[in-house]
C-alpha cells in the first residue's frame, strides 16, 4: 500500500477575518511556536539519552558501570576500552563475540543478496511478462507479507532436521548440518522470509517505469532476459538499493530466526547472543553495552549513510512480513 | 579465535556464493533459452520459479502445516479437535498473555501514531528539520535487542546505593524511593511497550513528514487567512489530508506490534505477567516442547492479521483500478 495524499475538500466558508493580524493574535502565535520548539526538543532530546547513555557506560571500567550511573562521568570521567577487548577476544565466559560478529557477517551477505536477486526476477514477471493469472499470483504474494513468521517456523524447522517424506518415500533427507554449517538453514530462512516485501516493493518500483523504454527494447529484439539485465536492472538501482537496506537491517537485527535456525553456540548470530545474555541478566551484565554497541553500530552507520535510500523505501509502502 | 575459525565461516560463505552464482547463471540460461523461443509463459516460469519455490516450501506448506498441528497433542502423535484452543482461553498465564498482546496491539500502534504525527507536524518547515527527523528516527536502526538492552539500562534498580539506572536516579533526585521496574505488575507491560514506541516514533515521523508535505501549503494559508486556530487547522485540515498516511503508519506498527518477541525475550523473558503472544509460542514451541499449543498460539496470531491481509489486498485493488 502507498503513500498518498487525499484530495482535500474545501470547507469553512470564508468568514469575518481579513489578512491583518491583531497584536493579541500575533502574541499567541509566537507563544505557541515558542511552545511547539520546546515540545519539539525535549521529544529529541528524550529519543537521544538512551542510546548516548549506553554508548556512554560502554566506554566505562567494570566496577564504575556497577556502581553508579553513566551520568556520573560528566564530574568524574574515567574511560577504558578494556571492555570492548574482553567482549570480543576473551576466551572466558561472555568472551570471543567476534566469532558471533563475524556469523552474523557471514549470514548477512547471502541473506540480502538471495531474497533480492529472486525478488527482482519475480517482480519483472509480475509487471512486465504477460502471462494467464498473473494477477492472482501478484495478490497471493502480496497478502503473504503479513502473514506472521511464527506461522512457519516450527514447521521449517523440522523440514531441514527431519527432511521432507510422503509415507515411507522420502523426497528430502534430513540436512543433518552441525556447527556452524547451520548458517546455510539461516540463509534459506531469511531468504524466504524476506521475499513478499521485497517483491511487493519492487514491483511496486518496476511498475512505474516508462513503458515506451520497455517497448523500445522490445522492438530493438531484445529478449526478457536481456532486458531484465541491460534496461531493468540499471534503472532499478536506487530501488534495489533501497530493499537491499532494509533487508540487511532486518537480517544483522534479526533475533528469532538466528535463534531459531542456528541454535549452536559456534554458529549463532551476534543478536542472538546479546538477546540470551540480556534475558539471563547473568554475571556479565556489565560487559552488555560494550557488546550491544559492537551490534548496534554497523547497522547504524549503514542506516545514517543510506537514509535517503531507507526513506525511499517506506514511502513505497512498507508492511514487512 | 583460531585461523579455522575464520576458513570455516568464510569457506562456508564462499561455497554459499558461489552456489548463488551457478543458480543465477543457469536461471539466465534457461530465461535466454526461453526468450528466444518467444514463449512467454516458459520465460514467466524460469523468473518467478525461485520466488515461487521458496514461498511455497518456506512459508505456504509450513503454514498450512501450523495450522493442523494446532489441532494435534503436543508431541503431535493424537488428534485432540479444539483442546488446545480451548486451553488458551482457559489457562490463567495464556489468558494473561492474551490480555498483554490486546494492550500492545492497541496501545503501541495508537502511541506511535500519534507521537509520530505531532512531531512531524512541530519540526515541519523548522530550522534544522532534517537533525530533529534524524535524532527520533536513529532508534529504527537499532535492533529490538539492541533497545533492549539500551532500556533495560535505563530501568535498572539497585536495592541499595546508588542508581545506575537513569529512570530511578531521576526519583531519587525527586525524593521519591526507586522502584523495581520491570517487576512491577501490571505497570511492567506499559515500561516494555515504551521501548517498542522509542523504535515505531522515528518511522511514523519520517511517513507523516513526507505526507505534510504533499499537503498543499495554500490550503493552510486559506484556512489561516479564514481565522482557523492552529488547533483547528491541525485537525480540520492536516489530519484529513494525510488520512491514508496516518492509515499505512498504524497498521504497519500493528503488525510490527503483533509480532513482537525480542524486546519481550531480551528484557523480561515474558516472566512477572508480561508475556505476549509471539513470546509465549517461542516458549512453547521450543522451550517446553509443546508444539501443539506453540502451533496454536501461531495460529492465533495469524488469525489477528486476517482483516489487515483483507483490508490490504481490497486496497490494493482499488489502487490498480484507479491505475487503470
Amino acid at each position: 500500500m502507498s503513500v498518498k495524499t487525499e484530495p482535500w475538500a474545501p470547507k469553512r466558508p470564508a468568514t469575518d477575518s481579513g489578512l491583518g493580524e491583531s497584536s493579541g493574535e500575533r502574541l499567541r502565535r509566537i507563544l505557541t511556536s515558542r511552545l511547539a520548539s520546546i515540545v519539539a526538543i525535549v521529544i529529541a532530546v528524550l529519543w537521544t539519552i538512551p542510546t548516548a547513555g549506553l554508548f556512554i557506560t560502554s566506554f566505562r571500567p567494570e566496577n564504575d558501570i556497577r556502581e553508579s550511573g553513566w551520568w556520573t562521568v560528566f564530574t568524574d570521567p574515567n574511560f577504558t576500552l578494556e571492555t570492548y577487548n574482553y567482549v570480543l577476544y576473551s576466551d572466558s565466559a561472555g568472551g570471543g563475540l567476534v566469532k558471533n560478529l563475524i556469523n552474523t557477517v557471514v549470514i548477512t551477505i547471502p541473506g540480502v543478496l538471495v531474497p533480492v536477486a529472486f525478488a527482482a526476477m519475480a517482480a519483472y514477471a509480475l509487471s512486465w511478462i504477460d502471462f494467464k493469472g498473473r494477477n492472482t499470483l501478484y495478490i497471493a504474494m502480496f497478502a503473504l507479507q503479513v502473514v506472521p513468521l511464527q506461522m512457519a517456523l516450527i514447521p521449517l524447522l523440522s523440514f531441514f532436521s527431519r527432511g521432507l517424506a510422503i509415507g515411507d518415500f522420502t523426497i528430502m533427507p534430513a540436512w543433518e548440518l552441525d556447527g556452524v554449517d547451520t548458517i546455510v538453514q539461516v540463509w534459506i530462512a531469511h531468504s524466504i522470509f524476506g521475499l513478499p516485501l521485497a517483491i511487493f516493493l519492487l514491483h511496486n518500483f518496476m511498475r512505474e517505469l516508462p513503458r515506451d523504454v520497455m517497448e523500445a527494447a522490445r522492438i530493438d529484439g531484445a529478449s526478457h532476459s536481456q532486458t531484465f539485465r541491460k534496461v531493468v536492472l540499471p534503472l532499478m538501482t536506487p530501488a534495489l538499493a533501497s530493499i537491499g537496506i532494509f533487508q540487511f537491517l532486518w537480517v544483522w537485527n534479526d533475533f528469532l530466526v538466528g535463534r531459531t535456525f542456528a541454535p549452536q553456540s559456534a554458529a549463532k548470530p551476534l543478536t542472538a547472543v546479546l538477546g540470551d545474555m540480556a534475558g539471563t541478566w547473568g554475571f556479565g551484565w556489565v560487559r552488555l553495552p560494550a557488546a550491544a554497541f559492537i551490534a548496534i553500530i554497523v547497522p547504524l552507520i549503514v542506516f545514517l549513510l543510506l537514509q535517503r535510500y531507507f526513506v525511499r523505501g517506506l514511502l513505497a509502502g512498507s508492511v514487512k512480513g | 579465535m583460531t585461523i579455522s575459525d575464520l576458513t570455516d565461516r568464510f569457506g562456508l560463505l564462499a561455497v554459499g556464493l558461489a552456489a548463488f552464482v551457478v543458480v543465477m547463471l543457469a536461471l539466465y540460461g534457461l530465461a535466454e533459452l526461453a526468450s528466444r523461443r518467444n514463449r512467454s509463459r516458459l520465460v514467466a516460469t524460469v523468473f518467478l520459479f525461485p520466488a515461487v519455490l521458496f514461498l511455497g516450501v518456506g512459508l505456504v506448506y509450513p503454514a498450512v502445516r501450523t495450522v493442523v498441528m494446532s489441532f494435534f497433542s503436543d508431541d503431535g502423535s493424537a488428534f485432540v479437535g479444539f483442546e488446545n484452543y480451548g486451553w488458551v482461553f482457559s489457562n490463567d498465564d495464556a489468558l494473561q498473555t492474551l490480555v498483554n498482546t490486546a494492550l500492545w496491539i492497541v496501545i503501541v500502534p495508537l502511541l506511535s501514531t500519534a507521537l509520530g504525527l505531532v512531531y512531524a507536524v512541530l519540526v515541519d518547515g523548522r530550522k534544522g528539520e532534517r537533525v530533529y527527523k534524524a535524532l527520533v528516527f536513529l532508534p529504527m536502526g537499532i535492533s529490538f535487542v539492541g533497545a533492549s538492552i539500551i532500556w533495560k539500562f535505563i530501568y535498572e534498580y539497585d536495592a541499595s546505593g546508588a542508581q545506575i539506572g537513569l529512570l530511578n536516579q531521576v526519583l531519587v533526585w525527586v525524593g521519591i524511593d526507586p522502584v523495581n521496574w520491570l517487576l512491577n505488575f501490571p505497570f511492567n507491560n506499559f515500561l516494555l511497550m515504551v521501548v517498542l514506541i522509542w523504535i515505531e516514533v522515528g518511522f511514523a515521523t519520517v511517513v507523516l513528514s513526507a505526507a505534510l508535505k504533499g499537503v498543499p501549503t495554500e490550503i493552510i494559508e486559506a484556512a489561516r487567512i479564514d481565522g482557523a486556530s492552529p488547533s483547528e487547522i491541525f485537525w480540520n485540515v492536516t489530519v484529513p489530508s494525510i488520512r491514508s498516511a496516518i492509515v499505512v503508519v498504524a497498521v504497519t506498527v500493528f503488525i510490527a506490534t503483533l509480532k513482537l518477541y525480542d524486546i519481550v525475550k531480551a528484557m523480561t523473558g515474558g516472566h512477572h505477567g508480561t508475556d505476549v503472544l509471539a513470546q509465549n509460542m517461542m516458549d512453547q514451541a521450543f522451550r517446553l516442547g509443546n508444539d501443539g499449543r506453540g502451533a496454536t498460539m501461531a495460529v492465533l496470531l495469524f488469525v489477528l492479521v486476517i482483516p489487515v491481509v483483507i483490508y490490504q489486498v481490497r486496497n490494493m485493488r482499488r489502487q490498480e483500478l484507479e491505475a487503470r
